[in-house]
């Protein structure tokens, strides 16, 4: 019988060490699986490159893992926020490195990794700095800069329903970049607010069939008012 | 007497450019609308005209802010902020938000500015301070990607600069992407021979308008 459903966080998390790259869910703090994150933190890894939309905000999920000086990279497309203090601190000490790649590269990019694609060609950013040192083809009389796949070791997402074969839902635009990253990693573990019986999905209704995801883990943060 | 010309003409607020915009926005359009001034746009499409708002996170056919009892934490826009969906919206992953903006699928995307130059050139998301972490977001998705891109911004700078110009001072967010800039003065298209006006608040003189202009600005034809 297959179970990808672990009951503890040592399990969900089991084998991420340090170096590690991870693709984590969410724009700003929507759709970012935060019991994984808190799971990481306890974990204690270190020397991590993160791969996220953001940099995190206030000071839980991602920017408390980042002031414990677990992350020595971040690759994202917009760091900043009113609340993005954790993240401004460590970069204006050079204590951060950051890759900034334009939000629908970086998207691609991860699906590219997910789909065995190597590199893909895209007019966004040709003549900014974000294309500095990039290879430039001509494509049909345009200029297209040459981006490259983004795997990853682990990529954490959260998603709305799972069942033990580790097939997801996501909840309306908690679903952003879940679905792509769980394709792009090689360990792909997901926080669920539910957890159903195999069958309990409608098929048409699935987003990440189980074959991307290695693990759930059941985290319900309680419904919704509406 | 006051000075007349300062009491000759009103610039618009920013609700003034965010309805200016809309009006020009037809029924059927699939519209992305940036972070700022762009946001209030949706606010003027009166709601028997079918206007289908994109967000880049994914959302398609957005909805004005829910009532504060009917907030889903799970729904937000571009900026963050709690959204709703129109009946008959859906929801898509990154990528495929990101096809529809790079794709060539909507219709329109309008952003805000620092700078627009005469040859099409935008450049809204840095402004080169050293010690500021750069953020870029959707803007050179959205700007290289959409089928038609409008500027809305203010005349000029705080400091009365002008943001029509001949070159970018500040980094470019794509090149030759624009097709119309509307400012609280006036509104432009950008065409082969550079800003060409549309139209203007009334009481305006063209010589006034090119006053705050960088950019040779040409009357309409």
């Amino acid at each position: 019988m297959i179970n990808r459903i672990v009951t503890t966080m040592a399990e969900a998390l089991e084998g991420i060490t340090d170096g590690a790259t991870i693709l984590v869910g969410g724009f700003g703090n929507v759709g970012q699986p935060r019991a994984l994150l808190e799971g990481l933190i306890e974990r204690g890894v270190k020397d991590l490159t993160i791969v996220s939309n953001n940099a995190g905000s206030g000071g839980e999920g991602l920017a408390e893992l980042m002031a414990h000086g677990r992350v020595r990279k971040i690759i994202c497309s917009y760091p900043r926020s009113a609340t993005s203090t954790v993240f401004e601190e460590l970069y204006k000490a050079g204590k951060i490195e950051l890759e900034l790649v334009p939000q629908g590269t970086l998207a691609e990019r991860i699906r590219a990794a997910g789909a065995g694609i190597g590199a893909f060609y895209t007019p966004t950013a040709y003549g900014t700095k974000l294309a500095e040192g990039k290879e430039v083809r001509m494509i049909k009389g345009r200029p297209h800069v040459l981006e490259y796949a983004l795997h990853a070791d682990v990529a954490l997402i959260e998603a709305w329903q799972a069942d033990r074969w580790g097939n997801l839902t996501y909840r309306r635009s908690g679903r952003n970049f879940n679905p792509i990253m769980a394709m792009a990693a090689k360990l792909t573990i997901a926080q669920a607010q539910h957890i159903v019986e195999l069958g309990g999905l409608d098929p048409e209704v699935i987003v990440t069939p189980g074959i991307f995801v290695d693990r759930v883990i059941h985290v319900p943060y309680g419904d919704p008012p509406v | 007497m006051p000075d007349t010309a300062t009491v000759r003409y009103t610039p618009l607020d920013r609700a003034g450019m965010a309805a200016r915009v809309a009006q020009d926005i037809p029924e059927g359009w699939y519209v992305n609308l940036g972070i700022g001034i762009p946001t209030l746009v949706s606010d003027f499409v009166p709601p028997d005209r079918e206007v289908i708002f994109h967000s880049e996170n994914g959302v398609l056919g957005m909805g004005p802010a829910p009532a504060p009892d009917k907030v889903d934490p799970w729904l937000i826009n571009a900026g963050k902020q709690h959204v709703t969906l129109r009946t008959g919206g859906a929801y898509v992953h990154h990528a495929d938000s990101f096809a529809i903006i790079r794709g060539g699928h909507l219709d329109l995307c309008v952003l805000g500015a620092y700078q627009v130059a005469e040859n099409g050139d935008i450049a809204n998301w840095a402004t080169g301070e050293r010690d500021v972490a750069p953020a870029v977001g959707g803007a050179m998705d959205l700007a290289a990607g959409a089928k038609r891109l409008w500027v809305v911004m203010e005349q000029t700078t705080k400091k009365g600069e002008p943001r029509l110009v001949k070159r970018l001072t500040y980094p470019p967010t794509a090149l030759g992407a624009v097709k119309r800039v509307y400012t609280n003065l006036a509104v432009f298209d950008v065409t082969e021979r550079g800003f060409v006006v549309r139209d203007m608040v009334p009481g305006l003189t063209l010589e006034e308008l090119q006053a705050k202009c960088e950019a040779t600005i040409h009357p309409p034809v």
